[in-house]
């Protein structure tokens, strides 16, 4: 082979192989989502333990902290977050954060019955008909949870089981309290 | 004989025309003021009907591998399209409903990505592929065939030298 083809052959392969392996680098099963830094959707919830009719509204909290966590009885990874969650939400109660749970895909009775076996939640499920807030946040699966900062944007969005960690480091972040502990 | 394909030419045309148009707006509602309702109300809800799906069948369900909205059993994917439909009954066009969507689940929501920056690479990519193997492989027989004949001429030389000696 001359020295002249060598060079063209190597010229043709390189940004081949260079597109693939910028596609090994990413993980397909991770969508990025497209809410983070834009104004969260507006919801108004009907609550499943709710005393009153009245409807959970996301314009009510406003310059508050609110986390946002879509769940279900079906969904096993939800019970492995669910301690974090309600340890978390207590730990803040009363701080100007709010934790609401909205429930997805499933039955008001199964939900019940979930919280019940799983020994409680420290916060509100919301119930969500139709899973119009669902898509309206882009849900993919369950669980997700969405961090929603004082100023009405999603700040962040994480995909799979929250850790106590992830959660108090998401929260400090924006009552603008970060310590050196969680970063 | 000429006239008579000049027509027929001149009707496919036409006809092409007018399905163009029905796609690209609802239809209108019958002249008859007896019978508009019905026939509105019924022309309307076929729209939209054929609109979702449309839609539907352009979008990815987000729980599914790689299947459209339109294609998904799921419960996720029947209530997107319930979404899909209300919008266009509130009056969205069919590109404000998509657009939703991808403000909600970015440009993976797209079954086919739009034309633009880093995607042209799909739709440029396989055509350079393509034009460039061919012109590999021409390249390549064209030299095959030229040695080949080379050494059939060398060859029949040889046999020619041994014949004459």
């Amino acid at each position: 082979m001359s020295r002249r083809r060598a060079l063209l052959s190597g010229a043709g392969a390189v940004p081949i192989i260079a597109l693939l392996a910028f596609g090994l680098t990413r993980d397909a099963s991770l969508i990025p989502s497209p809410l983070p830094g834009t104004p969260a959707p507006p919801f108004a919830l009907a609550v499943l333990h709710a005393s009153t009719a009245e409807p959970i509204r996301l314009a009510d909290h406003a310059g508050e902290v609110v986390v946002l966590n879509f769940w279900a009885s079906w969904c096993l990874a939800c019970r492995s977050e669910h301690e974090a969650l309600s340890t978390v939400a207590e730990r803040y109660a009363g701080r100007g954060v709010h934790f609401y749970g909205v429930l997805y895909n499933d039955t008001p009775e199964n939900a019940r019955r979930w919280i019940a076996e799983m020994g409680g939640q420290s916060y509100p499920t919301l119930l969500d008909p139709g899973s119009l807030t669902a898509i309206d946040y882009g849900l993919y699966g369950v669980p997700e949870t969405f961090f929603i900062g004082p100023d009405g944007r999603v700040a962040y969005k994480q995909i799979g089981p929250a850790t106590e960690q992830l959660l108090v480091r998401q929260i400090e972040t924006l009552l603008g309290t970060v310590t050196g502990e969680w970063q | 004989m000429r006239c008579l394909g000049l027509l027929l030419v001149a009707l496919a045309f036409a006809d092409v025309g007018g399905a163009t148009a029905q796609d690209a707006a609802p239809p209108a509602p019958p002249a008859s003021a007896e019978r508009a309702p019905t026939a509105a109300g019924r022309a309307s809800a076929a729209w939209l009907e054929q609109q979702t799906r449309t839609i539907a069948s352009q979008l990815r369900c987000p729980v599914c591998q790689g299947l459209s909205l339109q294609d998904s059993p799921t419960e996720l994917a029947q209530e997107m399209r319930d979404v899909i439909r209300t919008q266009l009954a509130e009056g969205r066009s069919p590109d404000q409903v998509k657009a939703y969507f991808v403000g909600r689940y970015g440009e993976w929501i797209l079954l086919q990505p739009e034309p633009r920056s880093f995607n042209l690479m799909v739709y440029v990519l396989p055509l350079v592929m393509l034009v460039g193997g061919g012109a590999v492989v021409l390249f390549a027989l064209r030299r095959w065939t030229r040695a080949d004949g080379a050494a059939t001429e060398t060859a029949a030389v040889e046999d020619q030298s041994t014949v004459n000696s």
